[in-house]
């Protein structure tokens, strides 16, 4: 990954460090990093794990994934609130729902709709899990954006 | 040297029972000298969050195919992966991996287009094992680099190529995808839409026979008899017969390729690694939708 990829001056403080943390890791140790955001991914809260009908399917990944959304308040200050469901045999599906989760929890709408749609390529981890496998992070990341968007305009 | 064969009498049955081991075999000469035991999956760190003792990683997509070419490594990178890996041109290599070995099916392929001569599956792969409670560990090995030779990939005996196929019209093609992606009703598997094709359907001619009949409940494979009734009764094949084998990228047709070469003793059988990811994007090659296989058009 050149440098020129690896920019974060467009990306929420919590992001930011997601990417500098990854970029600043020797190949390897990327991967143990995303092994890392896969075990801290968070549990359900029990209003969607007694109802996963709630939750949307991301197609793009691999494995079964499901994420929600919630937003609390009207226009570009409500707060976005994450939720993903993975099954813990798909790591690395887990691992893009821990980045996406912990980068983008409390943040406004209008932040999470700002953040940049190449976010999952300046991760470094083109090398170490494959572009073909970064295209699920996109689809998440696609999927809660356009969940917000409803969200906000709803509220 | 060669480690000895398991001698599982559900394996006798088959035409090559030296190509499978069973979750026991392996426990039991797990760290026996010439064996190497390679762990193969689809899902790129499943390695890490444990694996069988000893076992070292190979990745599909970032150790078996060219970074560059949508083609397979060359002899050169082979030996230096093998080497890397520790592994000997006479070592017995045991490939395992997720969903029932698909990604390890597709690994024992690859590895066969080397010629290395033996190369084995663990029957019913890495949720056998984990289901049986045995031993894993994240400790990564670091094996001594070997002096694997360079050899040439000899693709012509187990792999078609499009024009192969083109040429192959009218004789035994299996489609082992999902009857969604045969009917053309769906491009892609219900998940992977990623490596979707512009154009639905199959090749004319083919019979349908997901991969997945091939293997049981708990991911090993199905007793003779049963593949049998599957390939050769309800489908017609003899093992004398040309077969083509495809998928859409061709991991889920090295299952098959397995199934119908080592298992049921088919002797020409190869696996079209394009697969629909190739042919329903190339330009004017004749397509079937539907359930039917289809009439080949006149040449």
């Amino acid at each position: 990954m050149t440098p020129n990829d690896m920019h974060t001056e467009d990306l929420p403080p919590a992001l930011a460090e997601i990417v500098e943390d990854f970029n600043a890791l020797p190949v390897p140790e990327r991967l143990q990093l995303l092994l890392q955001f896969a075990e801290d991914l968070p549990a359900l809260p029990e209003r969607y794990a007694d109802h996963p009908e709630l939750m949307e399917p991301v197609p793009e990944c691999q494995s079964p994934v499901f994420l929600v959304s919630e937003v609390d308040g009207a226009g570009p200050g409500g707060v976005v609130h994450l939720f993903f469901s993975a099954p813990r045999e798909s790591p690395t599906t887990r691992g893009f729902a821990g980045i996406l989760q912990e980068g983008l929890e409390g943040l406004t709408t209008q932040q999470v709709l700002a953040v940049p749609d190449d976010l999952p390529n300046r991760l470094a981890l083109a090398e170490a899990v494959s572009l073909l496998r970064l295209r699920g992070m996109s689809g998440m990341l696609g999927r809660i954006k356009r969940q917000v968007r409803e969200k906000a305009a709803a509220a | 040297m060669p480690v000895p064969h398991d001698p599982n009498p559900k394996f006798s049955d088959y035409t090559h029972p030296e190509r499978l081991v069973s979750t026991q075999w392996l426990a039991d000469h797990l760290g026996a000298e010439g064996l190497v035991v390679v762990e193969s999956d689809e899902d790129v760190l499943l390695y890490e969050t444990g694996h069988i003792p000893g076992a070292v990683k190979i990745d599909w997509h970032l150790d078996l195919n060219d970074p560059v070419t949508r083609d397979y490594i060359d002899g050169e990178q082979f030996a230096k992966l093998m080497s890397a890996k520790g592994i000997k041109r006479d070592d017995t290599v045991v490939i395992y991996g997720d969903k029932s070995n698909w990604w390890a099916a597709y690994a024992l392929w690859v590895f066969s287009l080397f010629g290395h001569p033996d190369v084995r599956l663990l029957d019913g792969g890495r949720a056998k094992w984990i289901a049986e409670d045995r031993e894993i560990t994240t400790d990564v090995p670091q094996p001594a680099p070997t002096d694997y030779p360079v050899g040439q990939r000899e693709d012509a005996p187990i792999r078609a190529f499009k024009d192969d196929v083109l040429a192959h019209l009218g004789k035994p093609l299996i489609d082992v995808r999902s009857p969604q992606e045969y009917t053309g009703e769906r491009t892609h598997m219900p998940d992977y839409p990623e490596e979707g094709a512009l154009r639905g359907g199959h090749i004319p001619g083919a019979e349908s026979v997901p991969w997945g009949r091939a293997a049981a409940e708990d991911g090993t494979f199905k007793p003779r008899p049963e593949l049998e009734t599957i390939y050769q009764q309800e489908k017609g094949l003899a093992p004398s017969d040309d077969v083509i084998a495809y998928c859409r990228i061709g991991e889920r047709s090295s299952h098959t390729w397995f199934v119908l070469t080592h298992l049921l003793g088919f002797q020409n059988v190869r696996n079209y690694d394009g697969s629909w990811t190739e042919w329903g994007n190339a330009v004017r090659v004749p397509i079937v939708k539907g359930e039917e296989p289809g009439q080949v058009p006149p040449a």
